[in-house]
């Protein structure tokens, strides 16, 4: 196998790995729209990467955790309804980048690979992000689970009960932050969510346990992930989106199935 | 001897911008005490108990309680994501660091036990309060708060409800700090009844409370004979269910006090 295959594949994995329990929380909470937000934002992460010479790795990271920080502080001021809120930092995000990328005219930014991703671009450098990044957050969401899922349940509950609900939530918004500027690379800032979400989504059906529901989700992503580089691989068509119509896919039949629900 | 006071409520304002939702309320919550508080919406009865849990700071005044205090909570409502596959066992799971033989007995003194390995989407109105109870009681709780628990629940469950709660008091020697909407529903399980409207309008034992001028003003004159039937409504019931032992307390309490009425 090719180099860039087995790298394409090793990081699509790994990525989808730790978007199943993650993306299960996604859905839990409704925070789709956050998780679109905070995608959109790494545009801008990019752009500061090339206008200030960093890895664009960490820019993308960092952006991402800035924005999450000052979403957080702003829900909290209830200055608009927070559905308001995401669509202004979102879309002025997202415009933000487009436009710095604009004006940074001396260097060539391939939007296409940002927007859509290039899993076929992976560099062995993007790997070690993706795997060392990802096992700090798996590890994170293990020591945390019990209370994430309290918080989940209901916040107030969970105050009364000690868990300190306020910093598990940030947390939480933080490890999402992390996971889409990770997962970038392999499906791009606009399909993202999807891959935290549809996964997620189709393993409601065969999950009776939160914990079942966050690893069928992984496994599922990574069979799309697979299906989706063999189709690209087979069909020149585009990586990022190969994935996705694959974990739509896997949903569509899942849901036409007469799977009968217990829990 | 007097019980110990478990929280002790001095001043008590709580304002959200200019407007004032607790008025200057004290009161005590006392051990092995039921004291529910009643009054129309936007009272601020549920202020006031966030503000007991510690969930939101008071504006001015002084909630005293000691650190360690053991709170159980029952919310409003729980309203979990159907995307959650949530069976009751592991909903109890996430509660407290409690073993199985725990979750089973909490699920026992509220008569729940056979709800163990349900979903919680499954459940009825009722069988889901009883649930939030269960949970409550794992932390092995001191003070008891319990925010609109009859709510979504029939007449007959609510009786059922509110004597289940009196029971529970008993067993646990707990405190109860609980939210009503109907007086005479918990009247037979309650110690102290605080009618709130932003301050305190009245308090004390329930039937002196159901006279008083200003909770008449309030809830309007209850028809005597309306509430006598009540009574009598439950009585019935709960003898159909002679099973229940910790009811014959309360039902004596019903009669005595229908007789008054009488």
């Amino acid at each position: 196998m090719a180099d860039f295959l087995l790298f394409a594949l090793l990081g699509g994995v790994g990525v989808a790995l730790i978007a199943g329990p993650l993306g299960s929380f996604v859905v839990w909470r409704r925070m789709a729209y956050f998780g679109d937000t905070l995608a959109h934002s790494a545009l801008l992460g990019i752009a500061v990467g090339v206008l200030f010479d960093i890895n664009f790795n960490l820019a993308v990271v960092s952006c991402c955790v800035i924005l999450a920080l000052i979403l957080v502080s702003l829900q909290r001021q209830k200055l608009v309804a927070t559905d308001t809120l995401l669509g202004i930092m979102a879309h002025s995000s997202l415009s933000l980048g487009l436009v710095a990328v604009a004006l940074l005219d001396d260097v060539r930014v391939d939007l296409m690979e940002y927007l859509f991703g290039d899993l076929l671009a992976i560099t062995p450098d993007d790997l070690l992000w993706i795997y060392g990044g990802g096992s700090i957050v798996m590890l994170l969401i293990w020591r945390l689970w019990n209370q994430l899922l309290a918080i989940t349940i209901n916040e107030e509950l969970a105050q009364v009960e000690g868990v300190p609900v306020t910093r598990i939530r940030l947390a939480l918004m933080l490890l999402i932050g992390v996971v889409i500027a990770i997962a970038m690379k392999v499906v791009g800032i606009l399909l993202i969510t999807s891959l935290l979400i549809i996964p997620a989504a189709s393993a409601r059906r065969l999950a009776s346990s939160p914990e079942q529901m966050a690893v069928i989700a992984s496994l599922l992503g990574v069979i799309a992930v697979c299906l989706g580089l063999y189709a690209s691989w087979h069909f020149d068509t585009p990586a990022g989106p190969s994935v996705v119509v694959a974990a739509l896919a896997q949903f569509l039949l899942l849901y036409s199935l007469p799977l009968r629900r217990t829990v | 001897m007097s019980p110990v006071s478990l929280v002790e409520i001095t001043d008590l304002n709580i304002q959200f911008g200019a407007n004032k939702v607790v008025d200057n309320v004290s009161m005590t919550l006392k051990q092995g005490e039921i004291t529910t508080l009643i009054g129309p919406n936007g009272a601020g009865k549920t202020t006031l108990v966030k503000a007991v849990l510690g969930l939101l700071l008071p504006t001015s005044g002084v909630i005293k309680r000691s650190p360690t205090l053991r709170i159980g909570y029952m919310p409003q409502k729980l309203q979990i994501d159907a995307t959650f596959p949530l069976t009751v066992e592991r909903f109890l799971k996430t509660a407290a660091f409690a073993s199985a033989a725990d979750r089973l007995q909490a699920l026992q003194s509220v008569r729940a036990e056979a709800l163990l390995k349900q979903s919680v989407h499954s459940l009825s109105g009722g069988e889901m309060q009883r649930v939030l109870l269960a949970r409550a009681l794992l932390r092995k709780p001191e003070l008891l708060v319990l925010d609109e628990p009859a709510q979504g629940v029939d007449i007959n469950g609510q009786i059922e409800l509110y004597n289940l709660i009196a029971s529970i008091r008993d067993k646990y020697n707990c405190s109860v700090l609980m939210i009503s909407h109907d007086l005479h529903l918990v009247m037979a399980a309650t110690d102290q009844v605080i009618c709130l409207n932003r301050h305190i309008c009245c308090s004390g034992h329930p039937e002196q409370v159901s006279t008083d001028p200003s909770y008449i003003e309030l809830f309007g004159v209850p028809g005597a004979e309306n509430l006598a039937l009540y009574s009598h409504h439950h009585n019935h019931q709960h003898n159909e269910h002679g099973d229940i032992v910790p009811l014959e307390e309360s039902t004596e309490h019903d009669h005595s006090h229908c007789g008054g009425h009488h």
